[in-house]
């Protein structure tokens, strides 16, 4: 079957669009059958999301984890690779977030921060080499590996923070906690707008990614190489471009993004290495980077989407007692399904509006 | 293939004039959104004959072959099959009334056996023992009655290309085909299969069975045809009976203006030794070893080329010389000074020494086609473009718009997909990467294949204007035609060894057919000169050394 040709704006923008809106008419249909209004829903939800100073600053903290593991999403991608293993990478990387915190604990902020984000991506980028390492050399399928590597850390993330960083005396599971002058500063400190929020400026650092993910990707040899491999590996083998080395440099870059997710977190957020920080950010990537189409600019938006579904779906279950936690994961799951899996769903009867829009121009040789 | 292609005309044309219509295409439009793929076209065929139908690529024959085989309904128009109109929905319908179609890519289940492929799709019940029973007489009798023998316990994918486009054929038969289509079914064959192929059609023929006929090749066209209709861009040009009409003739019908058939060159002039290859040994995914052990030269200013049935090694040889493949063992020296091509880049490290690559199969190895034209014109050069990380998209851009013009490539459009480029473009695109860097030898796979009949002269005219500037060219084709009009030298290559050396001035088809075969190579028992070998190719012969699971016998289409 040919795919129909539609308009890039369309593709981009209405596409999805229209997926959003379907999803959350279906969202509303079951609202509407436990007895719930689904127009007051939306609107807990978004000034929930946006309406006031906390709200958007968790939404905008949310966002920063969705916009770092949309981008290493992305990032594989566009080289033809499916990385699932965002989840486990950015748990690995809160190890070199705390080691370097506690080593140097106590340093000012300002110093840390570039600390943290080198510490964490060397991390987060030796754990993703792992698995492009036994694609390129061995052929083990990338998905695979990633998906088995995401339960392994989890795995070495609780025997080492159970047993080796808890200190003596703590009851719960987490390790040392990191100095407050040494923490990523929060945005409240200097917008008292965002009043208890935890985004930090780490949400700066997702914003500058996304512009240098679009550099380097289409404006760099580089990016250049990673497409060709992406879009087919054989041309590029005989371009010259070794598929293998790509691959291994591309899963570490990827790794080394998602890493931002643990500075966010550990370093900005909870102050100290707890279990499971990441709390699904790096599923939540795979979601976005579909949905974005593996673009930065489609990646922002997902990943502020997201963010809003979070945020304004915790006030949403908290002030509309009759809409459960479930359901708004329900609704969720719903914008998933309609923007990933059936993301294509709607391009067809599009395609035949557009068509009929356009009457047919003069054939082209 | 000079038996099946020598039938005199009148033998070929008795009656068909006369005979009532099969097939009766009426004012058919079909648009693909704005394209206007198939134009108000009529066509006539009659029962009995053998009607061609050709065109350049994307003149819209598939289109309307998939329209009358029901994979697409037209727009408008009507189809009437012996005299009565019908609306063809899908396949199964067009089957039912009688129309069979053989693809240019066959679509067989490979670990089916025959008879599981020839029933599949037309099973009687649920238990298949019946249908069995009954496919094997039907098998049989169509075996004894077209010469068309394939083991129906034979499993496809150990079978030749030529074996899978008879069953291709007995499928169609099997389901009551009355009227056959074939898609450019002698693309993947060797000149004895393609024999055998004429041979099969003919047969279908005198028995009363119409054949409609897609080729590019305006030899078939000549040799096998009764009446022949020329589609150019969407609309049909016209009808002719072939004994009246000439390849000339349909050239300049299918292209719109005069072509040139003839490649016209001038004497070689060879100088120095450029690229040297010496005992090259080259395996293939499956470490099968495809190239064992060949060794040649050519010289500047020199087109030295490869003949083969494709599946020979040519395809390995290509990619081993140009760095996309490890070799076993051997030296590939450029210019006397050896080149290091292991690992995954070493085309990275060919192209730097000075050897440019039109690969094969621009498609899947020369181009990324969801790339934009002036991506793909840097595609290898991508590190000569800007300094420190950063590409240097104006200067690229610059060059394809320079390539553009120089090679005429149309849409002149830098920006658009590659993918939206016609065949001929495509080409024309890789072409000019690797001719305009000025490199000492060039390696060609495949030059025009896909490529419309006004692109090829343009193409043949590059390659030799190379040659002339003192480049070594070194030119793999399965198209022997091709072979001998544009080489000074050409090597027959038989199951990765060079079998034979030939002057193309003096080489004769017969001899070099032979040689392709292997008949003349010395493990084959030899068969004597000027008899055509019996319908075993060397890919037959191979299998009888062959494990199930071992797939190298495939041919490559």
């Amino acid at each position: 079957m040919i795919k129909a040709p539609l308009p890039r704006w369309a593709d981009v923008v209405l596409l999805p669009l229209l997926n959003v809106v379907l999803a959350f008419l279906i969202g509303g249909l079951i609202v509407l059958s436990v007895g719930q209004n689904p127009l007051r829903a939306v609107q807990v939800m978004l000034y929930g999301a946006f309406g006031y100073g906390t709200g958007l600053g968790y939404t905008l903290y949310y966002t920063t984890d969705f916009i770092f593991a949309g981008l290493a999403v992305s990032l594989a991608m566009q080289a033809g690779l499916f990385n699932i293993g965002a989840e486990g990478q950015a748990y690995i990387s809160g190890l070199g977030v705390i080691f370097i915190a506690l080593a140097f604990n106590g340093l000012h902020w300002a110093f840390m921060f570039p600390l943290m984000i080198v510490a964490a991506a060397l991390f987060g980028a030796a754990w993703a080499f792992i698995p492009g390492y036994l694609q390129a050399k061995r052929g083990s399928h990338i998905v695979i590996t990633t998906i088995l590597f995401n339960f392994i850390a989890i795995s070495i993330m609780s025997y080492l923070i159970a047993r080796v960083l808890k200190p003596a005396g703590l009851t719960s599971d987490e390790s040392a906690p990191i100095d407050a002058a040494s923490r990523v500063l929060q945005l409240k400190t200097f917008i008292p707008f965002f009043k208890t929020a935890p985004v930090n400026i780490t949400f700066f650092l997702a914003v500058a990614a996304l512009f240098g993910f679009y550099w380097l990707i289409w404006r760099t040899k580089f990016g250049f190489a990673v497409r060709a491999l992406g879009f087919n590996p054989t041309a590029a083998n005989y371009a010259g471009i070794s598929n293998q080395k790509m691959i291994m440099i591309v899963m570490a870059l990827s790794g080394a993004l998602v890493a931002m997710v643990a500075v966010n977190n550990v370093g900005g957020v909870q102050g100290r290495l707890i279990m499971n920080f990441v709390g699904g950010a790096g599923y939540v990537g795979i979601a976005v980077a579909f949905m974005g189409k593996g673009h930065p600019v489609g990646v922002a938006l997902a990943a502020l989407l997201f963010g809003m579904l979070y945020q304004g779906g915790s006030e949403l279950a908290f002030s509309m007692p009759g809409i459960t936690r479930e359901m708004i994961i329900t609704i969720q799951a719903l914008v998933i399904l309609f923007t990933g899996a059936m993301g294509d769903m709607l391009r067809n009867p599009v395609a035949r509006l557009f068509a009929l829009a356009s009457p047919p121009v003069a054939e082209k040789r | 293939m000079a038996d099946g292609l020598n039938q005199t005309s009148e033998q070929r044309s008795q009656g068909a004039a006369a005979s009532p219509l099969a097939i009766e295409l009426i004012g058919i439009n079909k648009h693909f959104g704005p394209v206007h793929a198939n134009r108000d076209i009529h066509l006539q065929v009659r029962r009995g004959t053998v009607h061609g139908i050709v065109g350049e690529n994307g003149a819209g024959k598939s289109t309307l072959m998939s329209i009358l085989y029901g994979f697409y309904t037209a727009d408008s128009g009507e189809i009437r099959v012996n005299g009565s109109p019908h609306k063809i929905t899908d396949s199964r319908h067009a089957l039912a009334l009688g129309i069979g179609m053989v693809h240019q890519h066959f679509m067989l289940v490979d670990n089916f056996t025959v008879l599981e492929n020839v029933v599949l799709g037309a099973e009687d019940s649920p238990l298949l023992n019946r249908t069995y029973a009954k496919a094997r007489d039907t098998l049989k009798r169509l075996a004894d009655d077209y010469e068309l023998e394939v083991d129906p316990d034979a499993i496809i994918e150990n079978l030749s290309v030529g074996q899978q486009q008879r069953v291709e054929i007995l499928k169609a038969l099997y389901r009551g085909a009355e009227v056959l289509i074939l898609d450019e079914p002698t693309g993947v064959l060797t000149p004895a299969e393609a024999d055998h192929l004429f041979r099969i059609l003919r047969t279908l023929r005198e028995e009363g069975k119409t054949i409609i006929l897609i080729t590019h090749k305006l030899r078939e066209i000549m040799a096998i045809t009764d009446e022949v209709s020329v589609m150019r861009q969407g609309a049909m040009v016209k009808t002719l009976e072939t004994k009246s009409t000439s390849p000339g003739e349909l050239a300049e019908l299918m292209v719109g203006r005069r072509v040139l058939l003839r490649v016209e060159k001038g004497p070689s002039n060879p100088g120095k030794v450029l690229l040297e290859v010496e005992n090259l040994v080259v395996t293939d995914d499956f470490k099968v070893p495809r190239v064992k052990g060949v060794s040649f030269s050519v010289r500047a200013g020199e087109i030295v080329g490869i003949a083969g049935v494709a599946g020979n090694g040519q395809s390995e040889l290509l990619e081993s010389v140009s760095g996309m493949r490890d070799q076993q063992s051997g030296v590939v020296r450029l210019n006397g000074t050896p080149l290091s091509l292991e690992g995954d880049d070493g085309a990275a490290r060919a192209r730097a020494a000075g050897l440019a690559h039109v690969p094969e199969d621009r498609l899947r190895e020369g181009l990324v086609t969801a790339f934009s034209e002036w991506e793909n014109s840097i595609l290898g050069y991508q590190d000569r473009y800007g300094r420190g990380l950063g590409l240097d998209i104006a200067l690229a851009q610059k060059t394809a718009e320079d390539y553009i013009k120089k090679f005429d490539i149309r849409p002149p459009n830098k920006d658009l997909k590659t993918a939206n480029f016609s065949g001929g473009n495509q080409q024309k695109i890789v072409l000019a990467r690797e001719m305009e860097r000025d490199p000492d030898v060039l390696i060609v796979g495949q030059p025009t294949r896909g490529v419309d009949i006004g692109a090829i002269e343009f193409i043949h005219n590059q390659i030799i204007k190379m040659r002339d500037a003192g480049k070594a060219i070194l030119l793999v084709s399965v198209e022997l035609d091709e072979i001998r009009s544009l080489s000074d030298r050409i090597l027959v290559l038989f199951d990765g060894q060079i079998v034979g050396e030939a002057d193309p001035a003096t080489a004769d088809e017969t001899e070099l057919g032979l040689l392709m075969t292997g008949a003349h190579s010395p493990t084959a028992t030899s068969a004597g000169p000027g008899t055509l070998p019996a319908h075993q190719t060397p890919l037959e012969r191979g299998l009888e050394q062959m494990s199930v699971r071992d797939n190298a016998g495939k041919d490559a289409p």
